[in-house]
């Protein structure tokens, strides 16, 4: 079933379509939440939360302008984010849209592109992988990964940015 | 690289959220004005997104499927939308906010009436209080200065100008929004227009675009029950007109 068709039939409340993106999408969701929180508990919690969103609100992904499982990946780490921070969720998931490449629809599209992106990674000098992962999977600043690494302000810049645009070159090739 | 060079590592930060104090500041003045650079944004957010799939681990317990499961049969679904629907315009996730923005306003407007309302909508007292807290956040969400707000369009094409409006003629009741506006000459505003089917148009709310081209109207006082052909927008002096000013920089029809 493709993924229009299951945001369809979440729109019109079908149970199964829901366990069926469950099923295809709760692992990169858990790993994502786990990742940023470090506690399976609090993982789980964002995993329920980021799937009952979708099903009281489906109408908030927008399936014309982006994929699901880069959406979900968003709202998860947004949430997981704030959760870690201790603040309000900050962004409403209607107004998080993403538009990406790669289809991860299939579980053969996914598992490529999970591949490209930690090859991509992979392939990062250690101090710019790290850096990109701390904005990402820890929230913080540029000012404080440079104070976290004693690293002038300016190299934590311009190794975020390149690190994302390996990323992208990464999918281009 | 089209976006402008200067900027290039804050626009990454800011893709991440991860800048902060007066060169977010700066960066988001510029980025008003600069559509090659919010083009790079965008791009950006989406090689963002990509960083999620880099996180492994063990599977979800089994517990978690069954929880999930269970609490989506437990909870009714919210209200349809699908004959309100509107192929061309993303409007779906706005109405649903909509739908929550109006049963919020009508909680706090009507509080003699809520119990009622309350036992319409939801049957279980805990669900009317998630519904309410969402609204709420809904609503802040819509309102906040601070929100970050993101139209995306196809790539290579540069953010139009956008404007949704919510009409429930039966409660005179209007939500406009609007993103990517262009700024106004000084002294002037946006004013909104309701096109009634017949008779003059309506003003329908003053409003002017943040620092990021969005804007809200929410419940601006209209006349009873007017049936509405179209929504417009021209730009007025500040203080309004009570006729709309030539040309029309935006318009659209209702179905």
């Amino acid at each position: 079933m493709s993924e229009a068709s299951l945001v369809g039939a979440i729109r019109s409340g079908d149970e199964s379509a829901m366990a069926a993106l469950y099923d295809r999408y709760s692992s990169l969701v858990y790993a994502v939440a786990l990742r940023v929180l470090g506690d399976t508990g609090a993982a789980e919690d964002v995993l329920q939360e980021v799937f009952m969103q979708l099903w009281r609100n489906p109408a908030a992904f927008d399936s014309s302008r982006g994929n699901l499982g880069a959406w979900l990946g968003v709202i998860t780490r947004n949430r997981a984010i704030d959760g870690l921070r201790r603040r309000r969720p900050e962004t409403d998931i209607a107004d998080v849209v993403v538009s990406v490449e790669p289809d991860m629809a299939g579980d053969a599209e996914r598992a490529r592109a999970m591949e490209t992106v930690r090859g991509a990674l992979g392939g990062m000098p250690a101090p710019q992988r790290s850096a990109l992962e701390m904005a990402y999977f820890e929230g913080l600043t540029h000012t404080e990964i440079a104070t976290k690494t004693g690293e002038p302000l300016g190299t934590v810049k311009t190794r975020i940015r390149t690190g994302l645009q390996a990323l992208r070159k990464a999918f281009a090739e | 690289m089209s976006a402008h060079e200067q900027f290039a590592d804050d626009l990454a930060l800011l893709a991440l959220d991860a800048l902060q104090g007066d060169e977010r500041v700066t960066l988001e003045k510029h980025l008003e004005g600069c559509s090659s650079c919010r083009s790079e944004l965008e791009r950006l957010r989406g090689d963002m997104a990509l960083l999620a799939l880099s996180a492994s681990g063990p599977a979800p317990p089994l517990r978690s499927r069954e929880r999930l499961l269970k609490a989506i049969a437990k909870e009714p679904r919210a209200q349809k939308i699908g004959a309100a629907r509107r192929s061309s315009w993303t409007l779906l996730p706005w109405l649903a906010a909509a739908a929550l923005l109006l049963v919020a306003a009508f909680f706090w407007q009507q509080s003699d009436r809520l119990a009622q309302r309350v036992a319409r909508l939801q049957d279980e007292s805990a669900q009317q209080q998630t519904q309410l807290e969402r609204a709420r956040e809904v609503v802040s969400t819509l309102t906040s200065t601070d929100a970050l707000r993101v139209t995306l369009v196809a790539a290579q094409a540069p953010p139009q100008p956008q404007g949704k409006a919510i009409y429930v003629r039966e409660r005179s009741s209007l939500i406009f929004l609007a993103s990517n506006m262009p700024a106004l000459p000084p002294q002037r505003s946006y004013e909104l227009w309701l096109i009634p089917t017949t008779g003059a148009p309506i003003p329908a709310g003053m409003f002017k675009p943040d620092a990021r081209g969005s804007a809200t109207v929410v419940e601006p006082p209209l006349p009873g029950g007017v049936q509405a052909k179209a929504f417009a927008i021209t730009v007025e002096p500040e203080q309004g007109s009570s006729a709309p000013t030539m040309p029309i920089v935006m318009m659209g029809a209702g179905e």
